[in-house]
């Protein structure tokens, strides 16, 4: 009878380790079985839209009927030349850029106090208080500085408590910057974007910096540099690849972003509000995949030169 | 001056180069330590050291980690500064000083060689630093690489080289800039044992030919004796003794060194008593002993005792006979042919001269 009783889970237990031995000896079918589904989504769904994207791009608009004309062509990439359309990929890449810049300028000296000198739980607070803002809603985040870019908003407030209204204002009636308030001008525009992007510029930075070993500081310093030499030439080169791998997120992230320009800054369009202008009201996909191209073709461009110029060199 | 590169060409003219160097007078003091105290927290990690290292000299600090030899030589290097007491580095203060502003250079524990740039740069780091000429420096560099037996490297990343070669570059990279004193931090530890052989002899030939001034921080007291010219031993952030290997060896001070410079017997007041000696704590080499079987004459005057031989260990040329004789445990080291039909469990006889046994502090 006992062994009756016994016989099911013992059963069970001999197929799973059957299952253990024949995975222990075909490491090859645990792989497979292990990265299929994540290669499967990432072929499909990833690189399979992008290359239907990139197809779309070689597509023309019949400009009579409005309908997408299935044909080889190049048209459509040499209406991004225009004036009206180069106009808006220069005007974004300068914001992009600007952007990329400012966050790396503000997210260094956090990154750096982060992973030098913050231990415990001072290093654990800088972690939520980086990572927090992540956690709150995109749009919440750019309506609220809306108003407090607005011309009566608390910005504008401060600066005239503090006596600052003139510099503001000077500010303001900077050419092609400027606007009749921040929360209309590029200015204002960019001060979003930077403020957005800011954790994903100082988590790798703050990565690359805490592989850093103390003792590369120490040796510096032992061989005769004082520390703005040793930040120069060997913390700076060392936390590169951390700045590279940031204004990767920073810059292609505002060369897409749609909604941020359509709340704040000028009129104008950018590029991932043409694309989102182009594919819907106009229908005109082939156009909007082309612009859509742009910043791929951009980050490989920056990447290349990123490269050339030694920034992933420590690894 | 031209000097500076003939200098570091030492590996093809030794003599030159030492001619060149030993113009500092032999008794002249390198680094001196005077009531140096340095705490972390309640952690005394030095506790009043006092020390004189003289110019020219391989000194090797000597001691268990956490004894402090580690934190003397950061000391030294600047990266700490002291509680309490003076350092002097050539008769001159260095208070207050910043690493980069003293004349020492550092071969760290784990290399510390910068990643993004080649050997070459590496070693020229220092002299880039000091705004030479890039055809100078490299020039130096080359020299220097030249001086450690790695020319042909100059174009590689740290990391393709292997650990020995790596300690090499950090040899070549603090030596360029000429310091007045080499600090090294366990520089041989990562080294498996035979390149570790092969680096003892090389540092300490470059220290003769170039009549620099080496600090050498270990934990190995094989290491510490084979190479240094003088020794101190570090125990609690204290140094407990400085002397010459030889005095280290065989007339440590107290018990501490005495087990841990190579492994000395400590007789207790008493059992020195009972010996026939002075009822003082004395230390007695393992070397010193002799092992025979029960009723064999001993030496002409020599003390002897019986016992039990407990465990007979291998080591190559020489066995380690641990033998309980009347409660204490003794270890001889003895000549293999001495011991090689000795089992476990038999009567041995041990024996020693007086004269080997030697008196230590007395404890409080």
């Amino acid at each position: 009878m006992t062994s009756v009783a016994l016989d099911p889970p013992m059963a069970r237990e001999a197929l799973s380790r059957r299952l253990s031995s024949v995975l222990f000896a075909k490491r090859g079918l645990l792989v497979t079985l292990l990265l299929v589904p994540p290669l499967l989504w990432l072929g499909v769904v990833y690189v399979g839209s992008l290359i239907a994207l990139l197809i779309q791009s070689f597509f023309s608009i019949d400009e009579f009927s409005g309908t997408i004309v299935r044909e080889f062509t190049l048209k459509t990439y040499a209406e991004l030349l225009r004036p009206a359309n180069l106009d808006v990929i220069l005007r974004t890449l300068a914001i992009a850029t600007f952007v990329t810049f400012a966050s790396a300028v503000l997210a260094f000296p956090i990154a750096y106090y982060a992973a030098r000198y913050a231990r415990g739980r001072t290093k654990a607070t800088f972690y939520i208080a980086i990572v927090m803002p992540l956690w709150s809603s995109y749009l919440v985040k750019v309506y609220a500085w809306k108003l407090l870019l607005a011309k009566e908003g608390a910005v504008a407030w401060g600066a005239d408590r503090l006596g600052a209204t003139p510099m503001v204002d000077a500010l303001l009636s900077m050419p092609f910057v400027g606007g009749p308030s921040l929360s209309v001008s590029y200015l204002g525009q960019a001060l979003v974007f930077a403020y957005l992007w800011l954790p994903f510029m100082i988590l790798p930075i703050q990565a690359a910096l805490e592989r850093v070993p103390a003792s590369l500081i120490e040796a510096s310093a032992d061989l005769g540099a004082a520390p703005g030499q040793t930040f120069r030439t060997v913390t700076l080169p060392l936390a590169l690849p951390g700045v590279a791998a940031g204004s990767i997120f920073t810059f292609s992230l505002t060369l897409g972003d749609y909604i941020l320009p359509q709340i704040i800054g000028p009129s104008t369009l950018l590029l991932g509000q043409t694309v989102y202008v182009l594919q819907g009201t106009a229908g005109n996909i082939p156009l909007a995949a082309a612009f859509a191209v742009v910043p791929i073709i951009v980050m490989g461009f920056y990447l290349f030169a990123a490269k050339r110029l030694g920034a992933f060199d420590a690894f | 001056m031209s000097s500076g590169a003939s200098d570091m060409s030492v590996h093809t003219r030794p003599q030159a180069a030492m001619a060149a160097r030993r113009l500092v007078p032999e008794d002249t003091s390198a680094v001196r330590f005077s009531g140096v105290t340095r705490h972390f927290g309640s952690v005394k990690a030095v506790d009043g050291v006092d020390l004189d290292v003289r110019a020219g000299e391989f000194f090797a600090m000597l001691g268990p980690s956490g004894s402090g030899k580690t934190t003397c030589l950061r000391l030294v290097a600047g990266f700490e500064q002291p509680n309490a007491g003076e350092i002097s580095i050539f008769d001159e203060p260095v208070a207050g000083s910043p690493p980069f502003q003293r004349a020492v250079n550092t071969v760290f524990q784990d290399y510390a060689l910068f990643p993004h740039l080649n050997i070459l740069d590496n070693v020229a780091y220092g002299l880039r630093i000091r705004g030479m000429v890039r055809s100078e420096r490299e020039k130096l560099a080359r020299e220097a690489l030249g001086l450690v037996k790695l020319v042909g490297f100059e174009g590689r990343r740290p990391s393709q080289l292997s650990g020995g070669q790596r300690q090499r570059v950090a040899l070549a990279r603090a030596l360029v800039n000429r310091p007045k004193v080499l600090l090294l931090d366990e520089p041989l530890g990562a080294l498996d044992l035979k390149l570790r052989e092969e680096m003892q002899v090389e540092l300490k030939t470059l220290q003769r030919a170039l009549g620099l001034t080496f600090i050498f921080v270990t934990h190995d007291q094989g290491e510490a004796l084979s190479m240094s010219d003088r020794v101190a031993v570090f125990d609690a952030g204290r140094i407990v003794q400085v002397g010459t290997p030889e005095e280290i060896y065989e007339r440590p001070r107290n018990r501490f060194v005495a087990q841990f410079v190579g492994g000395s017997n400590v007789l207790e007041p008493a059992i020195t008593a009972r010996l026939g000696g002075q009822p003082r704590l004395a230390s007695l080499r393992p070397e010193a002993i002799a092992v025979q079987s029960v009723g064999a004459a001993p030496g002409d005057g020599h003390v002897h005792v019986d016992g039990i031989c407990i465990e007979v260990q291998y080591h190559g040329a020489m066995r380690r006979v641990i033998a309980e004789c009347a409660s204490i445990r003794l270890a001889a080291l003895v000549p293999a042919t001495q011991a090689r039909n000795l089992l476990s469990g038999e009567a041995v006889r041990l024996s020693w001269s007086p004269a080997s046994l030697h008196v230590m502090e007395d404890e409080k």
